[in-house]
């Protein structure tokens, strides 16, 4: 045997390997997910004893929601999720229409500000911003929850990359069919940049369906409240709330977005993967 | 009447599509940075004494918080702790996903999982699997005869279990960015190492991790912010405890905001924050290449 | 979202003045003002006046249904008051409900009245967020519906001569133990520890080799403090004195309660190393993992409730003598009310605390009636009767005293759960952790005395 074909079948072993080695990780890493389902659908004797032939129940659900309005808080984190999202896609798209294709005074000053908010995330500056939320009378409102976060510096990067890569010869032809600003806008950037719409908003959505700092902070009653406050402080481990109860409440909370990332999930993968070229 | 934006009304129409944007952006970035650094100035006030300028004094404070040494050396070690561990695994996921594996879509699926799920479940979640004798390491320890031990309860050991955990979460994120960047490798880069008869060690670290350096360095970025950023499983596992050992900054702002009524310390702790944060905003710009990058 | 913002400004204004008229001027200038404001506001007025609407924040801190009781007795109580509005909102744990209230109050969210953990009343009053009782009350029979409570549970809510909270949900903490464990050890299950050497004795028989059972827990997360005030009482030293200015927790006696809590685990064995987790606590106890645990009396419904073995409560065993703190939360009126939320929000509290409801709340929760008028209800007399554990709490309240309560209590509070915490986990020695907690906790109270 040849040097190279030793070489070659340590590869192949090594393959073999790994393969082995990526299904360990694999279920080591949906392993919590599973115990979370495990505790939810059996009765609280057997959150902590494994029988396989334990019987399942529905009646944690039902406790879970008896307990505190995960509906209401469902529906309050879909209004601030699509409320968002909408926002920050006119809002996002146009300033990244400025930046692409209006060289304005002072555009390149005024994108570095803008970028800064990349590093700056609004919850690290809890403190001034409740205050500013305080003086506009906001505290406790779905709009002051998504309010800072509105103008995405994320976003506006985003899409002023794809407007860029647009053909400018696109642009004129639309000019001479009589379209305004906003119509070669509408008619021409947006629809060639749909994939990092949607690439954006599916990272906005699953961003802010899990956000909590902020909206702990900003939230006080269940007319507001998001899935993340609810179950934070449902299941806050003070109120000692039984585990397959909170297992429940936590599945609830994550199954809106669960069962859209398991329909859609190339989606899901591939937008991230676009968010993540830059 | 349609010209095109190269004349002079451009200024007027770039700033006007900017002006919403702007606007939330000086609310919500701009303004309240600087407003924390002025509060940093003042005095916390209550009804009896006003809020009054004292300079420098919080800072002085600061110095002399032990908390604050004891967050900000947490801090250090959940960085140190979970970026180069997240990466390499991450790395290590994308190589792995990346080839025809039996299960690929599983596997996949399986690691980017946590991905989705929000911080505040999860550490409901590993809540039950770190709790003491009746929590499922304990019980798995138990099956093989190892005493248990109180994870969480243990200033030595309850940092490392929230890496673990952050770990856990974040791989798989940082795995996205490493398979997007794998999926643009020409594919006969491989085979021209196979036919070369180079071994795969020397591959990837000669090859392929050179070309990966781009996403490292984006992925690290975003490790570093996280690992400021992230503080949501405190609030279930161990609300900083037992005495500060899983306290981070921001948390600790959080207390000094919201329990204490202190704003004017939180903001001198958030000056610090935001100092770091302006660290690694540099570090970035000098590391990078814009041109790839931002233009 | 306008029309909230308008409506919050014009209760701004019409309030405003209002309340500084009341203080500044003569009685008739009042009127004359005031009859001016309706006249501008008469819309506002003219709502205001049919019907009150009050908006209260509560916590809870223990397991069980309980928002569902809350939302039950507000429910009960609209009933029999058609013209008053309550809507009850439940803010998460004592912390979370302090930090919303008085939140709400900043941004200038309504909120008329909560139920806030006792220990919040200096905090409240540096806020001036709060006013007194004896502010409120004008009837005779309202004076002496302040002094009907038992007075243990007042020290909390009184301070500077003025009654600021009203008791609620009220605890002690109290000693449940597992009677088939004693059993099976060979112990006596009537004759539960009464002293700390009798539950050190207790706790080694109980302690199994294998890890599989320990004696006794403590917890030591959520609220350190509160446990270890029960420790210090037993050694009969309190942590701080009445004005809220002065903590002790350097006294010797208190060092020695901390000892004596670090040396369960690390001498004794009859309790884990490290800290004990509150929330995780009862699920131990429940699963056979500890037969004795320390926990709140408002506990006792769901014990009662999921215990599979038979189990006992118990006054705490004593050192120099027996001794709890008591805890929980009280009711608080809002300074920026008007007269009208005033009195409709003391019927408010009239109502859940009257002997009956607060011993329906005591049974279905295991809270302690606050009054010995709700013990002497013929449903609560029924109640102790076939389940004598529902009286441990109340029999407790003779060696009680007030929860850790100072000026900037969070802070001073946190420092004294650091110090616990440090002792426990053995990174500091217990003197050298509260001698440290007692320093700066001077320096933080300094400014008060």
């Amino acid at each position: 045997m040849s040097q190279a074909e030793i070489k070659r079948r340590h590869w192949t072993f090594l393959e073999a390997l790994e393969t082995v080695a990526a299904w360990f990780v694999a279920i080591l890493w949906i392993a919590p997910l599973l115990y979370a389902f495990w505790a939810a659908f059996h009765a609280s004797e057997y959150a902590i004893h494994f029988e396989l032939f334990a019987p399942l129940t529905l009646e944690n659900f039902r406790e879970a929601l008896s307990q505190a309005p995960f509906l209401r808080y469902g529906f309050n984190t879909f209004v601030l999720v699509t409320m968002l999202l909408a926002s920050q896609l006119v809002i996002c798209t146009l300033a990244a229409y400025a930046f692409a294709r209006y060289n304005f005074a002072g555009s390149n000053i005024a994108f570095s500000l803008v970028l800064v908010q990349l590093m700056i995330a609004p919850e690290i500056l809890i403190v001034e911003n409740y205050s500013t939320l305080a003086k506009l009378n906001l505290i406790d409102t779905i709009t002051g929850i998504g309010l800072p976060y509105m103008a995405s510096a994320f976003g506006i990067f985003l899409l002023r990359q794809a407007f860029k890569s647009t053909p400018k010869e696109l642009e004129e032809a639309a000019r001479l069919e009589g379209c305004g600003m906003f119509g070669i806008l509408w008619r021409v950037y947006v629809p060639l940049a749909r994939p990092i719409y949607l690439a954006y908003g599916l990272v906005s959505i699953s961003h802010h369906w899990n956000n909590f700092l902020w909206p702990l902070v900003v939230t006080n009653s269940v007319e507001t409240r998001p899935l993340t406050v609810g179950l934070g402080i449902f299941g806050a481990p003070e109120s000692g709330v039984d585990w397959s109860i909170i297992s429940a409440a936590t599945l609830l909370s994550v199954a809106p977005l669960l069962i859209a990332f398991l329909l859609f999930q190339r989606q899901f993968i591939q937008s991230f993967m676009h968010s993540g070229i830059k | 009447m349609h010209q095109s934006p190269s004349n002079a009304m451009r200024h007027v129409y770039g700033w006007l599509l900017l002006t919403p944007a702007a606007i939330l952006l000086i609310a919500f970035t701009h303004f309240p940075t600087l407003a924390t650094i002025y509060e940093s100035s003042f005095s916390k006030g209550n009804l009896i004494r006003p809020s009054r300028f004292i300079g420098i004094t919080n800072y002085e404070s600061m110095l002399e918080d032990p908390i604050f040494w004891k967050v900000l050396i947490n801090n250090f070690w959940f960085a140190v702790g979970t970026i180069p561990a997240s990466v390499a695994l991450a790395i290590a996921m994308a190589l792995l996903v990346n080839r025809a594996l039996p299960g690929r879509p599983f596997l996949r699926l399986a690691y980017f999982t946590p991905t989705i799920l929000p911080m505040i479940a999860v550490a409901n979640i590993w809540l039950f699997f770190y709790s003491p004798d009746i929590g499922l390491i304990d019980q798995i320890l138990g099956w093989f005869g190892f005493p248990g031990h109180n994870w969480l309860g243990d200033p030595a050991t309850v940092l490392p279990a929230i890496i673990v955990m952050t770990i856990w979460k974040e791989a798989g994120f940082f795995m996205i960015f490493y398979l997007a960047a794998l999926q643009n490798l020409p594919p006969e880069l491989e085979e021209a190492a196979k036919l070369e008869g180079a071994s795969r060690w020397y591959y990837f670290r000669r090859v392929i991790f050179p070309l990966l350096m781009p996403t490292t360095l984006f992925v690290l970025i975003n490790a570093v912010l996280n690992s400021f950023k992230l503080v949501d499983h405190l609030f279930v596992l161990t609300k900083g405890g037992p005495n500060n050992a899983s306290n981070l900054l921001l948390y600790y702002i959080y207390e000094n905001a919201f329990s204490y009524f202190d704003t004017n310390y939180a903001a001198t702790l958030t000056v610090v924050l935001l100092a770091i944060l302006a660290v690694v905003a540099l570090a970035q710009f000098f590391l990078f290449d814009r041109r790839i990058h931002y233009r | 979202m306008f029309a909230k913002m308008r409506k919050t400004l014009t209760r701004l204004a019409v309030r405003k003045p209002n309340r500084r008229n009341q203080e500044m001027f003569a009685k008739t200038r009042k009127t004359l003002t005031r009859l001016a404001m309706a006249a501008c506001f008469s819309t506002v007025a003219v709502v205001a006046q049919a019907s009150t609407e009050l908006t209260m924040y509560y916590p809870v801190a223990v397991g069980g249904p309980l928002t569902k009781i809350v939302d039950g007795l507000v429910a009960d109580f609209m009933k029999e008051n058609p013209d008053i509005k309550a809507n009850a909102i439940y803010a998460g744990n004592y912390n979370d409900a302090r930090i919303k209230a008085l939140a709400a109050l900043k941004a200038g969210e309504p909120a008329q009245l909560s139920v806030m953990f006792s220990i919040d009343i200096y905090e409240l009053i540096e806020q001036d967020a709060i006013v007194a009782f004896d502010d409120i009350v004008s009837t005779s029979e309202e004076k002496a519906w302040l002094e009907s409570f038992y007075p243990t549970l007042m020290q909390n809510g009184r301070t500077a001569g003025k009654t600021w909270g009203i008791p609620f949900q009220r605890s002690t903490i109290v000693m449940y133990y597992n009677k088939d464990a004693f059993r099976a050890a060979g112990l006596d299950p009537e004759n539960p520890p009464a002293t700390w050497n009798e539950l050190v004795e207790v706790g080694k028989k109980l302690t199994k080799a294998d890890g599989s059972q320990w004696g006794a827990m403590i917890p030591s997360t959520g609220y350190p403090y509160w446990m270890f005030g029960a420790l210090t009482m037993q050694n009969d030293q309190v942590l701080m004195n009445n004005a809220g200015d002065t903590t002790y927790f350097d006294a010797p006696a208190t060092v020695e309660a901390l000892e004596f809590w670090k040396n369960l685990g690390s001498k004794h064995k009859v309790m884990p190393e490290g800290t004990i987790e509150w929330g995780t606590l009862r699920k131990n106890f429940l699963e056979g993992k500890t037969a004795i645990m320390w926990h709140s009396t408002g506990n006792l419904t769901v014990v009662k409730k999921k215990a599979k073995f038979d189990f006992g409560v118990a006054m705490l065993p004593a050192s120099k003598r027996r001794g709890t703190p008591t805890g929980g939360g009280n009711f608080y009126i809002f300074k920026k009310t008007t007269p009208e939320e005033r009195v409709a929000a003391m019927k408010l509290i009239k109502f859940m605390t009257s002997p009956e409801r607060s011993a329906e709340w005591s049974m279905k929760t295991g809270y302690m009636g606050v009054s010995p008028a709700a013990y002497e209800t013929q449903k609560l007399q029924d109640y102790v009767k076939g389940f004598p554990y529902a009286a441990v709490a109340r029999d407790q309240l003779e060696f009680a005293t007030a929860e850790l309560s100072t000026f900037q209590t969070g802070r001073v509070r946190k420092l004294l759960d650091d110090a616990i915490q440090a002792a426990l986990t053995g990174s500091k020695t217990p003197a050298a952790a509260l001698q440290e907690a007692q320093a700066q906790a001077k320096r933080l109270l300094k400014p008060y005395r």
